[in-house]
């Protein structure tokens, strides 16, 4: 059995002008890098902030270890449980990064002192300078900093690499695999950058208009997909009902290309037995599910 | 690190890592009893998720390519070594087959394409009888 972290069902919220989330469901294994990806206004910042219990959901649920997070009771040992890099990156403006790093750890009886001395260092994060007069990602890096150093069981990142060069990109990332590799801590983050989702994500997600239409473990979801190249002897007279599993179909001439998301067996077989065609199977990129599933819906 | 993975060619991640410590030992990079690096050396040098090596390590114990000692790390075991004799004698028949093959006047990129859309094919029946992902 396996346990989850996050549990959502059914959740549903609606602000003034539009539906955001319509029966979202997320499971988020204990252990688990979790990649949450989506288009501009799919839902993943809603999502994010009712899990920290910053937006009340219409209806549904949400538990995040075990408890639901509107619960009272538990809302404290919770939120200290969760370090989290929200996508505004917003800090106290007139705290120094000495400050607020200060400020922040006397909330948090399990805050790591190495790792907040890791993280300066690694980082090259300047003590003395005030959070307005930090660039984009050195906000970033110092929310990191902060979520990462109260020693959570569970961090929830919007974006975390948004804003980052390149090199800080593989540094944040390097640091979060470090992580997972000696702590065992729980990561869910938001990205649009599929490249690194598809390395350091072992579980994904991917929500459009509010729903989850993709999720699971990323090695399995690869196996699962997989495309087909048919090309056919006589491309007019092609009249198949193809077996489920085809998410879309796109011809070119006498190539047909298929995208099967399930049965793959079964469909080769079914080309196959169009006479005079010649079929091949090829492993599929998470981007090309991630773009089928958006633009199709 | 010798290893390297693709992030682009949609080949699950633990797949190409097995394939490439298959590849090390082949070459002789790797051989009898030399240690494997630690998990997290291997996720943090290729930044990937330290589930995916031990997902690849674990597969490979299964394959009786690699041992773990208790404590100590993962190793690769002497089956390993007979396995790459085992490529170098596939290699002769593999060498003859092709000459032959182009002989018939068979292009490069044909031939290609035939092995590996053969592989593919081999690969896939042996998903349905196995039930899990076949090496490639």
């Amino acid at each position: 059995m396996t346990d989850f972290i996050i549990e959502t069902s059914q959740l549903c919220k609606s602000f003034k002008q539009k539906q955001a989330l319509r029966g979202l469901d997320l499971r988020v294994p204990a252990g688990s890098i979790f990649g949450f990806l989506g288009r501009n206004g799919a839902g993943k910042t809603t999502t994010i902030k009712t899990l920290m219990g910053l937006l009340q959901a219409d209806s549904g649920y949400a538990n995040v270890f075990g408890s639901p997070v509107t619960d009272a009771d538990h809302s404290v040992e919770i939120r200290r449980r969760i370090g989290f890099v929200t996508e505004d990156k917003e800090l106290y403006p007139y705290m120094t990064v000495e400050q607020i790093i200060r400020f922040t750890r006397s909330f948090f009886p399990k805050w790591r002192d190495d790792l907040e001395k890791r993280y300066l260092d690694i980082f090259e994060l300047p003590l003395k300078r005030k959070i307005p007069d930090l660039s984009k990602g050195m906000r970033s890096k110092l929310m990191l900093l902060l979520a990462i150093s109260r020693g959570a069981d569970l961090l929830i990142l919007d974006e975390p690499t948004d804003g980052l060069d390149p090199a800080a990109i593989e540094d944040v990332l390097r640091e979060l695999v470090t992580l997972a590799a000696t702590s065992g801590t729980t990561m869910f983050f938001s990205s649009h950058q599929l490249a690194e989702v598809d390395l350091i994500a072992d579980y994904i997600g991917i929500i459009d208009q509010g729903k989850m239409i993709v999720s699971g473990s990323l090695d399995d979801i690869k196996a699962r997909y997989q495309r087909l190249r048919v090309v056919l002897d006589d491309p007019k007279a092609l009249e198949v009902r193809w077996e489920d599993g085809v998410e879309s179909i796109r011809q070119e001439g006498r190539v047909l290309s298929l995208l099967a998301s399930r049965n793959v067996d079964g469909i080769v077989e079914q080309a196959q037995s169009i006479p005079g065609a010649v079929v091949e199977r090829y492993p599929v990129t998470l981007k090309e599910i991630f773009l089928e599933h958006v633009r199709s819906n | 690190m010798i290893f390297r993975v693709n992030q682009g060619s949609g080949i699950p991640l633990y797949l190409q890592l097995m394939e490439q410590i298959k590849h090390a030992v082949e070459t002789g990079a790797l051989r009898e009893g030399d240690q494997l690096p630690t998990i997290r050396k291997v996720a943090e040098d290729l930044v990937m998720n330290p589930n995916t090596v031990v997902r690849a390590y674990r597969e490979l114990v299964h394959e009786g390519f690699i041992e773990l000692r208790h404590g100590s790390g993962a190793f690769i075991k002497g089956t390993a070594e007979s396995r790459a004799r085992l490529i170098r004698k596939a290699q002769t028949v593999v060498e003859s087959t092709v000459e032959r093959l182009l002989s018939m006047g068979l292009t490069e990129d044909e031939l290609r394409r035939v092995f590996e859309n053969e592989l593919a094919q081999a690969n896939a029946k042996r998903e349905v009888v196995t039930g899990r992902q076949g090496k490639l």
